[in-house]
């Protein structure tokens, strides 16, 4: 089947998350889509599959416009997604899982769907038990549950998200061929990534996106260095900060292994020096997270070491780490960051250290004016938090941090941010390296232009892994971009 | 002192819970589905004295089991509407509607207080009925009490064996993910909430016209449905773990009257209130059995595994957190 | 801006009670009694003179009191529906220190020191509830509640066992406490001083911990974002905790009321409901401390008034649940259709936000 996008624009609120996207797919083809986090892929794939709207724009199939609302209507034309977080039922049978949505009524109708099943993984080479429950199941497992389901579904177009994250390479390999048999057999399949690699080896054609929209589109044999500019854009290279010579370590990890995210963390040794700012690269949760809250005390590492400022830490959680000078600042900044319900001045009452028994709101308000005042927030002390934009709530979050902390933790500091607030945001931030505390800073970004700018060192993960270590000033994006892909 | 004859006790075991593994195996249902009916104990109230009003007035006992069940549908429909559509706290609206559905039943059940109405007239079933110890337990007693029986074999096969029960299960866990399988969450949550609903109402029915015969202040329901939620978590949200469990409930409390018997200084209320701690001790097992470190420690002795996998009934992915669109 | 908000909240509630009236007025309809005697009963059988509405006082501490507690669990996001157990468990602290003090010569003090029994008692039995929630994972909704039968069970093993009355137990309760361990009331007003200020300081101390202390303040961050405010340095399990602590202690000083100043002994029913009730008027008060006390007074109103009903048509006088009840369903329906409203206008403005918030995708 033909499918044509046309001109799709898609946004939420203020963020445009495809902002012109059009791409055509030849039936019989594997169409790679390739661009970094928050390129606006899976917005757009979403909007194919049916489960998300466009705002504006055109689905073509065959030359034809077709317009459906849910994934239901989009099954039906033939158009089926797999989910980077695969949408099934932990708690339910292979089997279950597969009749689900097929069929309803009142027959007992395991036999029929388990032949159903059978035969259809014979033919496409996997092999899961029907009677096995969904939750002991590995990632790539279950997408192959969800390609079973789509086949019967009789889709002609499959769409997966990032499906080789988190997969072994036995796994990959069997989807790989998977995926190739079917597009011979004249099915489109959408292949959404972010490694080069896996596209690569893969697709016929790729469409590149940054930004919401379409910066190029290749077919095989691909030019790596042509698709790396594409996805990245060619970078301006100032870097603006001096490398400052790193003191004594702060942090040190050895060998430490976690669970958690997407691929958990995996025997990750790491040393961070005094007056550092390390950036973490690499895909959304492919350890990053875990690091970070190892760091802070939030999460317990199952094996291996920490030590901070050479004490070995044994059990000691977030709030003991805070008074010994860690601060960490989480993603999402509505959620785990602030308190929505609340007001600046009471957040900075909440922040107060006295341990008196009665609040003092006096204080606290003129704290958060003075704050207010010191990082130009647009808000007053009464204001909800809540009402705050992005990049005033992550002024007002940076506001909290204390005086002279030892190791700032900070999760996607600048995401959602304007240029100009970014800006801020690291103008301020470098003020704590050069004070007399050394403050190392940790964050992870999934701009690498960002990490470039302002980081000495950055540490790339790869599925868990810190795969690349190296100073910022002896590389370049080109060759982080391939580690993260995995290509070290 | 009291004599134990145990066909006669068991027999009056699976007479007296009736209305409890009615209440129990509905609100299994509509908690399957994802939401919580927090209405029970009022609902199964204004069942029993619709119920009881309307097959007194027309003295049909149909017209009564059909009055009940409607009842608890149009309560849990309210639940339902307002927590799915008018994105309102399940628990809050709930227990408002516990309190006064029973308000509502003693206000509006006034007038029939005490009045010698219709009753379900035993039905032995020929033959079965014959059946030595069997018979008598089971066989022995009125068309409500056979169709909780097969109710429960229903349950069963309805929730594990049918497409439909699959949905049912589904949405529960992840209506996020039915929805993406083309089916409404929402339209499917509300469905098996007054579904559920109906059969509260009508163990209410049951109250009224077979259990506890009539109408009054207090019925005799009471706190029926409290009894009936614990049992939804009892079973482990399993039809017919809960039944097992509203049978137990039956057998402590027929016990009671025996225990009172032996131990006359000690009032029979005390007994009614067992349940309860139970409860409480089964809920602090279930937490513990799903905790890692306790798991890890049962996984060498095998019989402490099947202890563990017994208490291991995890609730509904999803209960008390409706689908909302994006 | 702000005079219509004004005017939309009066109209929001006029509209509120004009549906509950409305519903109130078929339901009695259907019960085939006169709505309007009924309405002229209810309001005459608790206003309608100096006694009953002493009786209506009677009725407002407890059940001010027990909202005042409830206002800190909701505050930490707690259904504690455990109060009507705590309360129980309030009053039998309260028996158990007065019968300790009945021979002494010192009724005062045991008074004193009884209400002190009913702080604990309360708190204890709520503290029991607080620990099954954040040691053994159980939801406090099914540990309030299994506990509320328990302690129903011991007052009822107490009554017929422990403290029966010499001869016969019976459902009446245990024997009357002399006179002089009977609450203080004012011999012409017939309303307790004590009591009185007891729940006037119990609103107070309530209004004052919520918006002045770190506690107060602790609590509704945790209520409203548990992960951000142990970011923030607080402790979650800790407060609910302390919140189960206040919960549980103003629902015993009501039950110490219920002994000393109603019944003058311990009986099945001391906790008359006004728990569950409490619950009620928390909601419709919209978890406000100062609208509390008055809705608490109209409950209290209603539930007087309503016994009339009995008496003078002959009807069930649970009609005042079915208003409150309704009352609050009405509530929770408006607050829906206004949350409603308010994302529908805001959805239809993205333009404006948009400028205030450029986005780096777009940039």
């Amino acid at each position: 089947m033909w499918i044509e996008l046309q001109d799709i624009h898609k946004y939420y609120g203020p963020v445009r998350a495809n902002n012109g996207v059009s791409i055509k797919v030849v039936p019989g083809t594997i169409h790679g889509i390739l661009g970094e986090n928050g390129a606006g892929k899976s917005t757009l794939m979403k909007i194919l599959s049916g489960y998300t709207q466009k705002t504006k724009g055109a689905i073509l199939l065959d030359g034809k416009s077709v317009t459906y609302q849910n994934p239901a209507q989009a099954a039906r034309l033939g158009i089926g997604m797999l989910y980077q977080d695969p949408l099934d039922f932990p708690l339910l049978s292979i089997l279950d899982n597969f009749m689900l949505g097929q069929t309803g009524g009142f027959a007992d109708q395991r036999k029929k769907y388990r032949q159903e099943f059978e035969s259809l993984s014979n033919s496409i080479n996997f092999s899961l038990d029907p009677d096995a429950v969904v939750r002991g199941l590995t990632i790539g497992e279950r997408q192959q549950l969800e390609i079973m389901r789509m086949l019967a579904l009789g889709i002609e177009v499959l769409i997966l998200d990032e499906p080789t994250t988190g997969i072994s390479g036995t796994q990959k390999e069997l989807l790989f061929n998977a995926l190739s048999k079917l597009a011979s057999e004249g099915k489109s399949v959408i292949l959404v990534s972010h490694k080069l690699e896996d596209v690569e080896a893969l697709c016929h054609t790729v469409s590149v996106l940054r930004y919401g929209k379409v910066t190029g589109r290749m077919d095989a044999p691909f030019n790596t260095a042509e698709l790396l500019k594409m996805m990245f854009g060619t970078l301006p290279v100032p870097p603006t900060r001096k490398p400052t010579k790193p003191g004594e370590t702060v942090l040190d990890l050895q060998q430490v292994s976690a669970s958690g995210g997407r691929t958990g963390l995996k025997s990750c040794t790491v040393a961070i020096r005094k007056g550092e700012i390390v950036g973490l690269a690499g895909l959304e949760g492919s350890g990053q997270g875990v690091f970070l809250r190892i760091a802070s005390g939030l999460k317990q590492p199952k094996t291996g070491e920490v030590r901070l400022g050479g004490r070995k830490l044994g059990g000691q959680d977030y709030h003991a780490l805070k008074r010994l000078g860690v601060a960490f600042l989480p993603t999402s900044r509505l959620e785990e960051g602030l308190i929505s319900g609340l007001n600046i001045t009471e957040h900075f009452a909440l922040q107060s250290h006295h341990n008196g028994f009665l609040v003092r709101w006096q204080k606290a308000f003129e704290k958060a004016a003075r704050r207010i005042d010191n990082f130009r927030i647009k808000g007053a002390p009464a204001s909800p938090v809540e009402s705050l934009s992005g990049g005033n709530q992550q002024r007002l979050l940076l506001s909290f941090l204390p005086a002279n902390p030892v190791l700032l933790l900070l999760e996607n500091p600048t995401r959602g941010l304007d240029v100009e607030s970014v800006n801020w945001v690291w103008q301020h931030l470098q003020e704590y390296c050069a004070s007399e505390t050394g403050t190392c800073i940790v964050f992870s970004s999934s701009e690498l232009d960002e990490i470039m700018m302002v980081a000495d060192r950055v540490l790339v993960f790869f599925n868990g892994s810190v795969i690349k270590d190296t100073k910022t000033a002896e590389t370049d994006t080109q060759e982080l971009g391939r580690a993260i892909a995995g290509k070290v | 002192m009291v004599e134990l004859n145990l066909s006669i006790l068991l027999a009056g075991v699976v007479a007296g819970a009736t209305p409890v593994v009615l209440a129990a195996l509905g609100e299994t249902i509509t908690e399957k589905a994802g939401i919580i009916n927090l209405s029970l104990d009022g609902t199964i109230l204004l069942g029993a004295m619709a119920a009881f009003a309307l097959s007194y007035e027309t003295g049909s006992l149909l017209a009564g089991f059909m009055g009940g069940a409607a009842v608890g549908a149009v309560v849990a429909g309210i639940v339902a509407v307002f927590s799915i559509y008018l994105g309102q706290n399940q628990v809050a609206v709930g227990f408002v509607l516990t309190l006064m559905t029973r308000d509502l039943a003693y206000f509006l059940g006034n007038a029939y207080a005490r009045l010698q109405g219709p009753q379900v007239p035993p039905q032995p079933i020929p033959l079965l009925s014959k059946i030595p110890f069997l018979g008598e337990v089971f066989f022995s007693h009125n068309i409500p009490v056979y169709f909780s029986l097969l109710f429960i074999a229903f349950c069963w096969w309805y929730i594990y064996r049918t497409p439909l029960g699959l949905q049912l299960r589904a949405v529960g866990e992840h209506p996020r993910a039915v929805y993406a399988r083309g089916i409404d969450p929402r339209k499917l949550q509300v469905l098996y909430a007054v579904c559920g609903g109906c059969f509260v109402g009508l163990a209410g029915a049951v109250f009224s016209l077979s259990a506890k015969p009539g109408w009054g202040r207090p019925q005799g329901a009471e706190g029926t449905g409290w009894i009936a939620l614990a049992l939804v978590i009892f079973g482990g949200w399993h039809p017919v773990k809960a039944a097992l469990g509203a049978y137990l409930f039956a057998f402590l409390q027929v016990m009671g009257i025996y225990f009172q018997g032996w131990f006359p200084s000690v009032p029979a209320q005390v007994f009614q209130v067992a349940p309860f701690p139970l409860m409480i001790f089964t809920l602090v097992l279930m937490h513990l059995a799903q905790k890692e470190s306790v798991l890890s420690w049962a996984e060498e002795k095998a019989w402490m595994k099947s202890i563990v996998h017994m208490f291991s009934g995890a609730a509904p992915a999803a209960l008390g957190k409706p689908y909302r669109s994006e | 801006m702000k005079s219509s908000n004004i005017i939309k909240k009066i109209r929001e509630i006029l509209l509120t009670l004009l549906a509950v009236f409305a519903f109130t007025t078929v339901i009695l309809l259907l019960a085939g009694a006169p709505p309007l005697k009924a309405y002229y009963h209810i309001f005459k059988g608790s206003l309608g003179s100096w006694i009953k509405l002493s009786y209506v006082i009677k009725a407002w501490i407890p059940l001010t009191l027990c909202a005042c507690g409830l206002l800190y669990t909701f505050r930490i996001n707690l259904w504690n529906i455990g109060v009507e157990g705590q309360m129980m468990m309030g009053a039998v602290v309260t028996t158990a220190v007065l019968r300790l003090g009945i021979d002494t010569q010192v009724p005062n003090l045991v008074l004193w020191l009884s209400f002190i029994g009913g702080i604990v008692g309360g708190a204890a039995w709520a503290l029991l509830a607080g620990y099954l929630k954040t040691r053994g994972g159980v939801n406090e909704i099914f540990a309030g509640l299994g506990l509320n039968f328990v302690a129903q069970g011991i007052i009822l093993w107490l009554i017929f066992g422990l403290w029966k009355r010499p001869g016969v137990a019976s459902m009446s309760g245990t024997e009357i406490f002399p006179p002089e361990l009977w609450l203080f009331y004012a011999p012409g007003l017939r309303i307790s001083p004590a009591g009185l200020a007891i729940v006037i300081i119990a609103v107070i101390i309530t209004a004052a911990m919520l918006r002045y202390t770190r506690i107060g303040l602790n609590l509704k961050a945790i209520g409203a974002n548990r992960d951000a405010a142990y970011l923030f340095g607080l402790r979650p399990g800790k407060y609910m905790l302390i919140a189960m602590i206040f919960a549980g202690g103003f629902a015993g000083i009501a039950g110490s009321m219920q002994v000393t100043g109603v019944y003058h002994r311990l009986l099945p029913a001391i906790s008359s409901n006004y728990g569950y009730l409490a619950l009620l008027v928390v909601m419709l008060a919209n978890y406000n401390v100062w609208l509390a006390p008055a809705v608490a007074f109209f409950f209290a109103c209603l539930n007087v008034g309503s016994i009339q009903l009995p008496m003078k048509l002959q009807l069930d006088s649970s009609l005042s649940g079915v208003i409150q009840g309704a009352l609050v369903l009405a509530i929770l329906a408006i607050h829906a259709w206004r949350t409603r409203v308010k994302f529908r206008a805001a959805e239809e403005a993205p333009t404006k936000m948009q400028q205030a918030n450029g986005s780096r995708v777009e940039s």
